[in-house]
């Protein structure tokens, strides 16, 4: 049974967009050495939203040097005081969340039910977390007086923009460190409005500088010689390289990277709330999220069971204006990634597994794919290996317990798993020998600032969240 | 005085719980601090480093899901095992680096005390490290630390038994298996230490020892994709930076080499350098507004 929907778009008049940006080194906003600029788009419709400074090596060394300079002030502030800089930053964050929300949405293509209910809540709750650790070190695990390292080069992605800058910004300068951040070059409009947020804060000047920027610039920072320590989260490719930059090094280095989640669904998992951890496992953000739950294993007996539930689960999601409430999948984030997830769905297909989506019209202008099932994959599926990094699931099944760990654990990655089974032990048991960093049993997608977050093998090393989180940005 | 001739010992490698010569037949002299002949060691080859880790990864299911309790006996049955051997290591260890009878008796004593400080660590790190997270939501959340997997640990060159011990004990108290590479020089106390391992309930695989060339051994360890992590201890500046651009390749974890003290108690920093942390999430459920539904 179809509904019909009115709509009902969010203003966007809550947000003023300026026509052009500029970098924000040691508190003030400033062209690229080189003049350079580059415009960032509406992933949904593909209007240029705004004209934005393009960093290069040049301005790196300015941000770092105004960093440094920084440095030795922050660091020596007392926990307490920088405690209040990072509790004025959460609670304006709070106040201004509707309009960063909208600001979001326009900028990634994610629904505004996400920005609104998820991004958002969440990087307040992170600022307001860390803010209270500043003046509490000493009880942290991590000796009587720990230490911060220094200028922190920070590289965050496009799937939560401000999100990643709050999992990096604020353990950060909690623990006394001062930044240069460099956001991706498709969503660079919220870590801008983030320095606005510094500025009203009152933060003292190079404390926080964002550099918006390609790749060039990202790489040109983390080999500065003068960052001591470099966090990056992005594609394992990607961050394999970085490890090889900082090899031989002094930095410290923590890497958050891909994943290709395993969700397992046993035969005895309450279904309806299983298909609901699915759906929400592999198309919440369009599932350009890390930790996806983008391998869904389940138990033969019950896969028709709930292959048929999910289909229709899936039959009922709306697709389309990311700023509409209703809204459940929004655009791709650009099109260089529809491209990926296009290519790759293809190749399932050409190796074999069977592709079914649900009817879905897509609009005509920005960057869209339909939620996506694949079925009759194996281990051997290019589609069951590589991360998509998009809202294409691939369908797995498994008879024993054991099969399904041997299954889950069957990549190079090991960031997060599900469990959907209604037996306890079963749970811990399964959970016990998952390698992943992060493991949701009947639920999926569970994020909290006190939670620790990270990855086993090639998903990455080191722990965002959380106690564990501190460790990163302190020198022991 | 008697004019018996006594019974060189053999000093082979220590993997998988047996005791093989190198696959290559190779062997190097070693020499004592002042160059006079001590023994030949095997020259350990790539191939003996792959097989190392073949046997250290089949070890790894059965030593990481021991129990902690479990571990921590075992480890302290290695330190009563050296206590009975104190002075043969005595004496190795004076040979190896030089040192003075009662100068190498100190330093056999801090090793067994040493095994004996990480043996009662197993079933605490835990505890410390891991713990519930008071997430805000009706979930239940907890962290607890596990082991990375295979570990290479490039022993420190000068310290080669206090040294030694203080790099391998921490990696295996937490369920880790390790391939170990000698001091490259004095290897002796190390290619001992199989054998009291070999007799202290460790299982076979767990430690594996080689001696040989550091860095023709290392090169294969830390570019393997089957090894998890790698203890760079005993590798100088060139070599430690060839080496960590190797392991990126998997995205091992990497200690690299610092000035160590190890006569100092140490840290938890060499344990929780070869943990990784996971964390369960549960929802917790509802009884409803007056909690009644029990």
């Amino acid at each position: 049974m179809a509904f019909e929907y009115a709509p009902a778009p969010e203003s966007r008049a809550i947000v003023d967009i300026a026509p052009s940006y500029g970098l924000f080194i040691d508190g003030e906003f400033t062209e690229a050495a080189d003049g350079k600029v580059f415009k960032t788009v509406s992933p949904s419709t593909e209007e240029v939203l705004s004209e934005v400074a393009r960093a290069g090596a040049e301005d790196v060394d300015r941000a770092v040097k105004a960093a440094r300079k920084a440095f030795e002030k922050w660091s020596a502030l007392p926990g307490s005081e920088r405690a209040k800089y990072l509790f004025r930053i959460a609670r304006i964050i709070q106040e201004r969340s509707r309009e960063l929300a909208v600001l979001e949405t326009l900028d990634n293509g994610k629904p505004i039910k996400e920005t609104r209910d998820a991004d958002l809540p969440l990087v307040a709750a992170h600022f307001f977390y860390y803010a209270g650790w500043a003046d509490k070190l000493g009880h942290a695990g991590f000796g009587a007086d720990p230490r911060p390292l220094g200028v922190a080069g920070q590289v965050i992605p496009w799937n939560f923009p401000l999100l990643m800058l709050a999992w990096k910004i604020a353990p950060a300068l909690a623990t006394g460190n001062t930044v240069v951040l460099k956001p991706a070059e498709t969503t660079p409009l919220s870590a801008l409005f983030f320095a606005d947020i510094c500025r009203q804060a009152g933060l003292p000047k190079g404390v926080v500088n964002i550099l918006p920027g390609y790749g060039d610039a990202g790489a040109a920072l983390v080999a500065h010689p003068d960052v001591n320590k470099v966090a990056f989260t992005g594609s394992t490719a990607v961050g394999k390289e970085i490890a090889r930059t900082v090899a031989g090094t002094r930095k410290k280095l923590t890497l958050e990277l891909g994943g290709k989640g395993a969700n397992i669904v046993f035969d005895d998992a309450p279904i309806d709330q299983a298909v609901e951890g699915i759906v929400n496992g592999i198309f919440f953000n369009q599932g350009q999220v890390c930790c996806a739950g983008s391998r869904l294993l389940v138990q033969e007996s019950i896969q028709d069971e709930l292959l048929d539930s999910l289909k229709r689960r899936l039959s009922t999601l709306r697709l389309g204006d990311p700023l509409d409430k209703n809204t459940d999948i929004g655009a791709i984030n650009s099109a260089e990634q529809l491209a990926r997830i296009t290519a790759l769905a293809e190749q399932g297909e050409a190796e074999g597994a069977e592709r079914w989506s649900p009817a879905c019209e897509l609009p005509e202008s920005g960057y869209w794919f339909a939620p996506t099932l694949f079925t009759n994959v194996t281990q051997a599926h290019t589609i069951a290996r590589d991360e998509i990094f998009g809202p294409v699931l691939s369908v797995l099944t498994f008879r024993t317990p054991d099969e399904a760990v041997a299954k889950a654990n069957n990549t190079q990655y090991g960031l997060s798993a599900g469990i959907w089974t209604e037996k306890g032990s079963r749970i811990l048991a399964v959970a016990n020998k998952l390698r992943a960093g992060v493991v949701w049993s009947n639920t999926f997608n569970k994020f909290d600032p006190t939670s620790p977050f990270g990855g086993y093998k090639e998903s990455g090393f080191g722990r965002e969240g959380g106690r564990h989180g501190l460790e990163a940005y302190l020198d022991v | 005085m008697s004019d018996r001739l006594s019974v060189f010992k053999t000093y082979k490698l220590y993997v998988g719980g047996k005791f093989p010569r190198s696959e290559s037949g190779r062997v190097y002299e070693v020499t004592d601090a002042k160059g006079n002949w001590l023994a030949n060691a095997p020259l350990s080859s790539r191939k003996d480093a792959r097989d190392a880790v073949v046997a250290a990864r089949k070890a790894f299911g059965g030593w990481s899901g021991a129990t902690a309790y479990n571990r921590g006996q075992v480890l302290y049955r290695v330190a009563e095992m050296l206590e009975g051997r104190k002075e043969q290591f005595v004496r190795e260890v004076a040979e190896a680096e030089g040192l003075s009878k009662a100068k190498a008796a100190a330093v056999v004593d801090a090793t067994i005390d040493r095994w004996v400080w990480y043996a009662g660590w197993t079933d605490k790190i835990a505890q410390v490290i891991g713990g519930a997270n008071p997430v805000a939501g009706p979930y239940f959340n907890l962290s607890s630390p596990e082991p990375t997997g295979v570990v290479a640990v490039l022993a420190p060159q000068e310290s080669s038994f206090l040294g030694l011990v203080s790099v391998v004990a921490p990696v295996i108290a937490t369920g880790n298996t390790a391939v170990v590479i000698a001091s490259e020089k004095a290897p002796l106390p190390a290619l001992s230490l199989g054998e009291v391992l070999a007799t202290s309930d460790v299982p076979g695989g767990v430690v594996n020892v080689l001696s040989g060339r550091t860095a023709e051994i290392a090169a294969p360890l830390a570019a393997h994709q089957d090894v998890n992590a790698i203890d760079l201890a005993g590798a100088d500046e060139a070599l430690a930076k060839e080496l960590e651009i190797a392991a990126a390749d998997n995205l091992k974890r990497v200690l690299r080499p610092q000035a160590v003290d190890y006569f100092e108690t140490p840290g938890i920093e060499r344990m929780t350098a070869f943990l990784e942390t996971k964390t369960v999430w549960h929802p917790t459920g509802s009884l409803g507004a007056s909690g009644s539904s029990y």
